[in-house]
């Protein structure tokens, strides 16, 4: 593995694309009306401008967030499901990395692990999965299944992790053939059983998963998992980290990424902040005043309030630091446009930012290597064996 | 329309195409230098966009939920591997502006809440052209992939999918019409109360939720079904717009059609409120003559030599591979009673050794190999059409006329090549005869397949006083 970026170096910017913005209030300052949300055309408007801007990455959130009933209709109720919202701007895209959220914990593992696979071809190799697990009691009810809290949250997103994992290496590269003379479309040799079980202390309902995926193996092998800090003890690449402000932002990655360092683990690490700019004469404050008035916006993350050319120093100092940053805009519409005027260009004037690679993967923007399979150097004998000793 | 007329069919005088994108099966044919990839986004861009400019109505996918096997592997000569089918038409819909969305999904591995979330999604995504076709896969094999394995019994599948169904219709009933704000100076996002929950406690799930999706531009997706029973049928004329059936011969398909109408008319419905697609596969050609040659190419690299043994072997239950593919059908008997040990080939349950017998029989009287047995068995004679463009085309004309069909829901053989003539000859035939489309209707499947807006669920709870403006 060569490993993701080292502090000093350049770093990559993601926006989370949901909805008019971050703030609960922010359909009210959307340049669009409420019931042109949910379509099609949003998602490429947006998607394409934050691609245009040059981010690096856009993100999708999920989950049901509120009680669907909106506060008696005044907040954001419908929310179009995230992997669909990016499989949507894959063929409209051509350099932004597409990672919607997908939930763990009330949803099966095998439908996800194609799901997300699927999403990696239609986007030629720019996808990630952004790992939620679920703890509202909301969504358990709409499933039907008993609601899930604490250490189990985390364990029901391990093992959701790992059957995808396995599954995504279940045909190696080489499993379609398509050999005319012997008539096999398939190596059989390289398509392996999973064979997945849930280990014996699993909390929820335990399950196993037998495999072999029902989609040859994702164009870059192994999508790229993001995580929040500390829900998966192992096997993420991207590792989000947040602070209860600014200032505290840029201690706490370092002390991620240290223990993440000592734990032998080389994730990237990216900080989430939310932002809001002055806009159009309107100062960020005032803006912000303006929207909480109307519905008041908590968030665990740090919050950068003011200028673009404040944000941007900001942000400049952070990447120092962290190998990303994820901005979570008040207001979609209003943010961007700042974003993509003032901020990214005197990001890149400084030369803090990566460069956009036309066509290029998600694992090649965290400077992952494409990884062989775990299943690739066994023969059917061996395949046997572990089938027999890996759980 | 009175109440006496919807009793009476009425032919359309039109037929209208669906394209069924395999990517599996013996049905497409790798073998060809022309054969592209079956899992590449850009052979599904090539297929749907082709299909769009022929003015099809849908654009249909299956669904993978466990790879085949063959003797208790996977099988090296199958055509697999396919991608996930909701998340290939997100995409698409990206890239196409009228053809309608179909996706194959069971209702034995997927959650209600879940899935109707997501097919209204998909829905409002693609500005109203999504479809459910509505499967009930209920073994125990499919099961090992999934959280709760094989929970259902055989004989509850269409119990347990028809309340699938009718909670899915629910979540997508919920929100009132117009729920949402047109106005970008709006006091409020949507209507206060606009949206019912749901509540559905049933054998096999429980369903408490308050949907998130307000109605498309056609209301809800358009549900398909395939099921042939009379289970499955019966299921159909409740809940279906539309059949993909297994009829495209014209005198069963007539029967079928007399058939559906009349399980309509018992559940309740309009004559011609049930529409019947059937599974067809087209080899077309300048003349008769040379499709008829075609005929013989597409067919031997559909069925080589290698599937005509492996064919066998899924009956037979053992190896065969030192039987020559050109001699006569092997003389020892199966190893197994049943075929359930062969797995997702289809043919759970028939008597092998009996069916063996027969076999060689039938072959030994008309003097066929292996190959050209199983050539024969699998050609899905009744289900293709062969011919010239305006044989073709006169023959297509005349299912329109007595209403026989309202469409065919295409396997091109070929990928991704395989509407090509399909859309550049036969379609302009048909159009000259006045029997298909010149343009869309409009820019939902519902309006392209000229079916009716859909009635309100009738099972939902009563909105809160004051919640419906």
């Amino acid at each position: 593995m060569s490993g993701i970026s080292r502090p000093g170096q350049p770093g990559f910017l993601a926006l989370e694309l949901d909805g008019d913005g971050a703030h609960p209030a922010a359909w009210r300052k959307a340049r669009h009306a409420p019931d042109e949300l949910l379509n099609g055309s949003r998602i490429r408007n947006t998607v394409l401008a934050a691609e245009s801007a040059g981010f690096h990455v856009a993100t999708f959130a999920d989950g049901s967030g509120t009680d669907g009933s909106g506060a008696g209709g005044r907040d954001v109720a419908g929310r179009l499901n995230a992997l669909q919202r990016a499989a949507f701007a894959g063929p409209v895209t051509s350099s932004i990395v597409l990672v919607p959220e997908v939930d763990t914990v009330y949803t099966e593992p095998f439908h996800i692990s194609t799901q997300l696979a699927s999403l990696d071809y239609v986007s030629g190799g720019r996808a990630g999965w952004l790992v939620a697990a679920s703890g509202s009691a909301e969504e358990a009810a709409a499933v039907g299944r008993s609601f899930v809290e604490g250490a189990a949250l985390a364990q029901e997103a391990a093992a959701s992790v790992e059957v995808s994992r396995r599954l995504w290496d279940s045909w190696e590269d080489d499993a379609v053939i398509r050999d005319v003379p012997t008539g096999r479309y398939l190596d059989v040799d390289k398509l392996h059983y999973v064979d997945f079980e849930t280990p014996a202390d699993f909390a929820g309902a335990g399950y196993s998963v037998k495999g072999p995926s029902i989609i040859p193996r994702p164009l870059q092998g192994q999508l790229p998992v993001v995580a929040q800090a500390d829900l998966l003890p192992s096997d993420v690449d991207v590792v989000l980290v947040s602070a209860p402000t600014p200032s505290l932002l840029a201690a706490e990655v370092a002390e991620v990424r240290a223990r993440l360092t000592a734990d032998g683990a080389g994730a990237a690490v990216v900080a989430e902040l939310d932002v809001v700019l002055d806009s159009r004469g309107q100062s960020a404050s005032a803006r912000l005043a303006e929207l909480d008035a109307f519905t008041p916006w908590s968030s665990s993350r740090a919050r950068f309030v003011g200028t673009a050319a404040e944000l941007a120093d900001f942000l400049a100092k952070l990447l120092a630091v962290a190998d990303g940053i994820r901005l979570h805009p008040a207001v979609l519409d209003v943010e961007l446009e700042e974003l993509a005027q003032l901020v990214l260009p005197e990001l890149r004037r400084r030369g803090v930012l990566k460069p956009v690679a036309q066509g290029g993967t998600f694992r090649e923007l965290l400077g992952l290597e494409r990884p062989v399979s775990r299943y690739a150097s066994l023969g059917s004998e061996a395949r046997a064996a572990v089938v027999g000793t890996e759980n | 329309m009175t109440q006496h007329n919807r009793a009476k069919f009425q032919p359309s005088g039109k037929i209208q195409f669906g394209i069924f994108f395999q990517g599996v099966n013996s049905g497409t044919i790798w073998k060809a230098p022309e054969s592209g990839s079956q899992t590449d986004f850009e052979s599904f861009r090539r297929i749907a966009q082709t299909a769009e400019r022929g003015l099809f109505a849908a654009f249909f996918l299956g669904e993978g939920l466990r790879l085949r096997e063959h003797l208790g592997r996977p099988h090296a000569l199958d055509v697999a591997g396919r991608p996930d089918a909701q998340t290939m038409l997100a995409a698409l819909a990206s890239v196409t502006s009228n053809i309608g969305l179909v996706a194959t999904q069971n209702t034995t591995y997927n959650d209600p809440a879940d899935l109707a979330h997501r097919l209204a999604s998909l829905d409002l995504l693609s500005g109203g052209r999504a479809a459910w076709n509505v499967v009930t896969t209920d073994n125990a094999w499919t099961g090992a992939n999934f959280r709760r394995g094989g929970y259902l019994d055989h004989a509850d599948r269409y119990v347990h999918a028809e309340a699938f169904v009718e909670t899915a219709k629910r979540i997508w009933d919920s929100w009132e019409d117009g729920a949402v704000s047109s106005s970008v100076s709006a006091d409020a996002w949507a209507v206060p109360g606009h949206a019912r929950r749901v509540h559905h406690s049933g054998q096999h799930y429980s369903v408490d939720v308050t949907p998130r999706l307000p109605r498309s531009a056609q209301y809800r997706p358009v549900l398909f079904q395939a099921g042939d029973s009379p289970q499955g049928r019966d299921f159909a004329a409740r809940q279906a717009d539309v059949i993909f059936s297994a009829h495209p011969k014209f005198d069963d398909a007539v029967e079928f059609r007399a058939d559906i109408i009349s399980r309509s008319l018992a559940a309740g419905r309009g004559a011609n409120d049930v529409q019947i697609m059937p599974a067809s596969e087209f080899i077309l050609a300048g003349s008769d003559e040379e499709a008829r040659e075609k005929k013989e190419w597409v067919r031997s690299l559909q069925i080589g030599p290698q599937q005509a043994v492996a064919y066998l072997e899924q009956f037979w239950g053992r190896e065969l591979s030192a039987y020559d593919p050109d001699g006569p059908l092997p003389e020892i008997d199966p190893v197994v009673e049943e075929t359930s040990e062969t797995r997702g080939s289809g043919f759970h349950g028939a008597k092998a050794r009996q069916l063996a017998e027969q076999w060689r029989a039938e072959a030994k009287e008309k003097g066929l190999s292996i190959r050209q047995f199983v050539s024969s068995r699998t050609s899905r004679v009744d289900a293709t059409f062969t011919g010239s463009y305006t044989a073709v085309a006169d023959t297509l004309a005349e299912y329109a006329r007595v209403g026989a069909v309202d469409g065919f829901n295409i396997s091109p053989w070929l990928i991704p090549s395989g509407l090509d003539d399909i859309v550049n000859h036969l379609v302009p035939e048909l159009q000259e005869r006045g029997v298909y489309p010149t343009e869309y209707a409009g820019s939902t499947l519902r309006e392209n397949l000229g079916l009716a807006t859909p009635v309100r669920s009738e099972a939902l709870e009563p909105v809160p006083a004051g919640g419906v403006r």
